[in-house]
């Protein structure tokens, strides 16, 4: 009963992907209660489209419309709430700052306060690098899927989760400075 | 030791990111292994990579979804399926009865036909999910002055808000909907017990009258006026659906 597509149906199509999807909704938002309507919308969106979903990739699927029923949330959201985004325009491919392999990691990144402060870190990055790193870290996929969900080249997603690294070691790295 | 004064940079640390994600095929692997081996650049943003990942996992909140959101998602999902089921089951119905219950469901369920999505039932899925509870107005109320700001901001369009009180419709509240991958406005309409949507987003063509298509016993009635497309829903009697375009399209 309700099965569509060989046995697939909404449930088991979507709701095995909901964490992830408000993950992702949630850091690309960056507000608890639009992170919300995002993923309801996506998944209604999903609902009307998803007997026409063939692929094998459901995860991948659902996650690609939750990120653009982000991107729609912030475009309108755009100019109600102004938030500044770390600048993205450093060259492409530069080394990271280096960090010295003589510290200790607690003396960096594992400070005390150092959740909250990796959590605006996180947060302070274009969107762009940001749902790529989300992808990768918290999520853990492929480069493959990342460039599937964010609709760029393989060779973006290695660019931009390179930048993404590299600001987040500069940004710990300067917080580490006492 | 302090930092190296001069990183320097070297073509290779994409490739130590992709080995790193576990990107690379093993003879890739190798081959950057022995690149490693002498290039401190290279060690450099390995140990960098890890330490980033490793604080990332550790503290980067991951947000798991709200126990109130799966509920309206499972429960979103539920019914059109369930029902037909349950109502079988409970009658212990004749085999027949059962398969045309199934039947119903998976019409009802393919929404969309493969490829072309169908904008009468998307319409009617938006209709009846807003028909939830709690679900139906993002804004309550029956001043069409409030209703219509409402939208403001919200649309890149702006929705021509009417009130029918004087004719029986009065305007209850509006919300936001998607439909056909777009944000379109919903205005809500009673009619005594029973509720009219009114989808309404900007289309390109002539006026055109209203024609009429049934799914599944609601009945939708579509216009285009003044370069907007118009999509009344309801389970109210056709007529009466019929009689509520008409009155609309005649107020100015």
């Amino acid at each position: 009963m309700g099965r569509i597509d060989g046995g697939r149906d909404f449930e088991s199509l979507v709701l095995p992907h909901l964490d992830a999807a408000y993950n992702l909704a949630r850091w690309l938002v960056r507000d608890p209660v639009a992170a919300y309507d995002v993923v309801q919308e996506a998944a209604v969106r999903a609902l009307t489209y998803f007997a026409s979903f063939r692929g094998d990739n459901a995860r991948g699927w659902f996650l690609q419309i939750v990120r653009n029923a982000a991107y729609a949330s912030l475009k309108l959201d755009r100019g109600l709430r102004t938030v500044p985004l770390a600048t993205g325009d450093d060259t492409e491919a530069a080394a990271p700052e280096p960090v010295d392999p003589a510290d200790n990691p607690e003396h960096t990144l594992l400070k005390t306060e150092a959740h909250a402060g990796l959590d605006r870190m996180l947060a302070g990055l274009p969107v762009e690098l940001r749902e790529t790193i989300v992808l990768r870290e918290l999520e853990e996929l492929a480069y493959k899927d990342i460039a599937h969900i964010t609709d760029v080249p393989i060779g973006t997603v290695m660019s931009r989760l390179w930048r993404a690294r590299r600001l987040l070691a500069e940004a710990a790295q300067r917080e580490a400075v006492p | 030791m302090t930092r190296p004064h001069d990183p320097g940079e070297c073509e290779m640390t994409l490739l130590v990111q992709a080995d790193f994600d576990g990107e690379l095929d093993a003879a890739q692997a190798a081959a950057l292994a022995a690149h490693r081996a002498d290039c401190p650049i290279c060690q450099a943003a390995a140990e960098s990579l890890g330490r980033v990942r490793q604080a990332l996992r550790e503290q980067a909140p991951y947000h798991r979804a709200p126990d109130a959101l799966r509920a309206r998602l499972t429960a979103q999902a539920a019914p059109r399926r369930v029902t037909p089921v349950r109502a079988a089951g409970w009658r212990r119905a004749a085999a027949a009865f059962v398969a045309g219950g199934a039947i119903a469901a998976s019409v009802m369920l393919a929404v969309v036909p493969s490829g072309a999505p169908g904008l009468p039932d998307q319409v009617l899925a938006g209709h009846l999910r807003a028909l939830e509870p709690g679900h139906l107005e993002d804004v309550i109320s029956t001043d069409q002055h409030t209703v219509k700001p409402w939208f403001d901001g919200k649309l890149d369009f702006a929705p021509p808000v009417k009130d029918l009180k004087a004719d029986g419709f009065p305007l209850e509240g509006g919300r936001l909907d998607y439909l056909d991958g777009r944000r379109v406005a919903a205005m809500v309409y009673g009619r005594a017990k029973h509720i009219i949507d009114l989808y309404a987003w900007p289309e390109a063509g002539a006026d055109a009258t209203p024609s009429v298509t049934e799914r599944d016993g609601y009945n939708i009635v579509r216009w285009r006026q003044n370069g907007m497309a118009l999509w009344a829903v309801s389970d109210v009697e056709r007529d009466q659906l019929v009689d509520f375009a008409r009155r609309w399209r005649s107020m100015p």
